[in-house]
């Protein structure tokens, strides 16, 4: 009755495929791996190098958490708790980039900005006043 | 309170230092202290994230000035930096180790300052090498920072990039500090000869803490160091 103990040869592996990939990662941002142009708004062009360094990212960030953190060991519990908070965090990046990037696609509702010259001389000496 | 000591003492005989009455058994209670910090850790996730998805959009924003940031940073520094946290993450699971296959003490604490020494020698690259030259270099925010000419139309917006920098290894290196704090505490805890094969929990859930601020910094070094590239572009030196 004891908790899986990962051998002392697995984390010397796990050890050398991340300094492995530390180097690797260096050595791709000195080669120019060039642009992929989307098309879209704010992310019309992706530089292919970051793309490659993230990769890499993601492949030490499984390793560090699948055997440093012991989850390939732990009950489906933690690693559904894991996944959530990373399910989480594409939330938070997905919608604030869906309200950035189709900021775009509609004009503005009519009647919006005509309102504006109206209003501001009549708020601004109460905003200026707050201070 | 009322207490039966006849019960106390037998309970108390027949299960192994460190377990707490309410769980079941040791597995039970190990499955509970690993799962309630990875809760926290999924909180902390939430909190870098925040600092991470400000960056995507700034920099899908102002790409140009990004590259331009990121390529005055020293790349060596970065690198090495990086292997040095691995190294870290690598000695404080080892310290964990040796507390499962039930080490002596002395190899316990030997790894936990083995890890202390690493994240210093992190802490001192980062502090006196790089944020120095930083400071020297004028690109510290609101510390005498000089707009180059050679940035040309990125140039006003490449401080932004250094905003997100310190703020983002700021926070990772605030973390490192508090982690020094959790580790001298095992240390001192190893020494008594706390932690066996059977109870281990501060070590483990600490290891999970030292893991993370690793896993934040693998993604800081090619979002800060690497995302402008280190190639020859035409009119950059």
């Amino acid at each position: 009755m004891s908790a899986h103990v990962v051998p002392v040869k697995t984390y010397l592996g796990i050890f050398v495929a991340l300094l492995v990939l530390t180097a690797l990662t260096t050595g791709a941002a000195f080669v120019d791996f060039g642009d992929l142009h989307t098309g879209m708004r704010l992310v019309d062009i992706i530089p292919l190098n970051t793309v490659v360094a993230l990769a890499i990212a993601v492949v030490k960030m499984l390793l560090v958490i699948l055997f440093f953190m012991h989850v390939k060991y732990s009950s489906g519990l933690t690693k559904i708790v894991v996944m959530a908070g990373f399910l989480f965090l594409g939330i938070l990046v997905s919608l604030t980039l869906a309200d950035e990037l189709t900021r775009s696609w509609s004009p503005e509702p009519h009647g919006w900005g005509a309102a504006l010259p109206t209003i501001l001389p009549t708020i601004l000496p109460f905003i200026r006043g707050l201070f | 309170m009322w207490e039966d000591p006849v019960s106390e003492m037998a309970v108390h005989g027949a299960h192994p230092p460190g377990f707490k009455h309410q769980f079941e058994d040791m597995d039970q209670q190990r499955e509970a202290d690993s799962l309630g910090m990875w809760v926290f850790l999924v909180t902390e996730i939430m909190f870098f994230g925040g600092l991470f998805a400000t960056y995507i959009i700034y920099r899908a924003l102002y790409l140009p000035a990004f590259e331009t940031g990121s390529r005055l940073l020293n790349v060596k520094f970065g690198a090495a930096n990086t292997a040095v946290l691995i190294g870290s993450s690598l000695t404080v699971a080892l310290a964990i180790h040796a507390a499962q296959a039930g080490k002596k003490k002395s190899e316990q604490v030997m790894y936990l300052i083995l890890t202390m020494i690493l994240g210093a020698i992190f802490l001192f690259l980062k502090f006196n090498f790089e944020w120095r030259a930083d400071y020297h270099e004028h690109l510290i925010p609101g510390f005498g920072f000089i707009i180059r000419p050679e940035w040309g139309a990125a140039g006003p917006h490449v401080p932004l990039f250094f905003c997100f920098y310190f703020f983002m290894t700021g926070l990772h290196a605030l973390h490192m500090i508090i982690g020094f704090g959790i580790l001298g505490t095992l240390t001192v805890m190893a020494q008594r000869g706390r932690f066996g094969s059977e109870y281990y929990a501060p070590l483990e859930v600490s290891g999970l803490y030292w893991h993370f601020v690793d896993i934040v910094w693998i993604f800081l070094f090619p979002l800060l160091y690497l995302i402008g590239g280190r190639f020859a572009i035409p009119g950059v030196h």
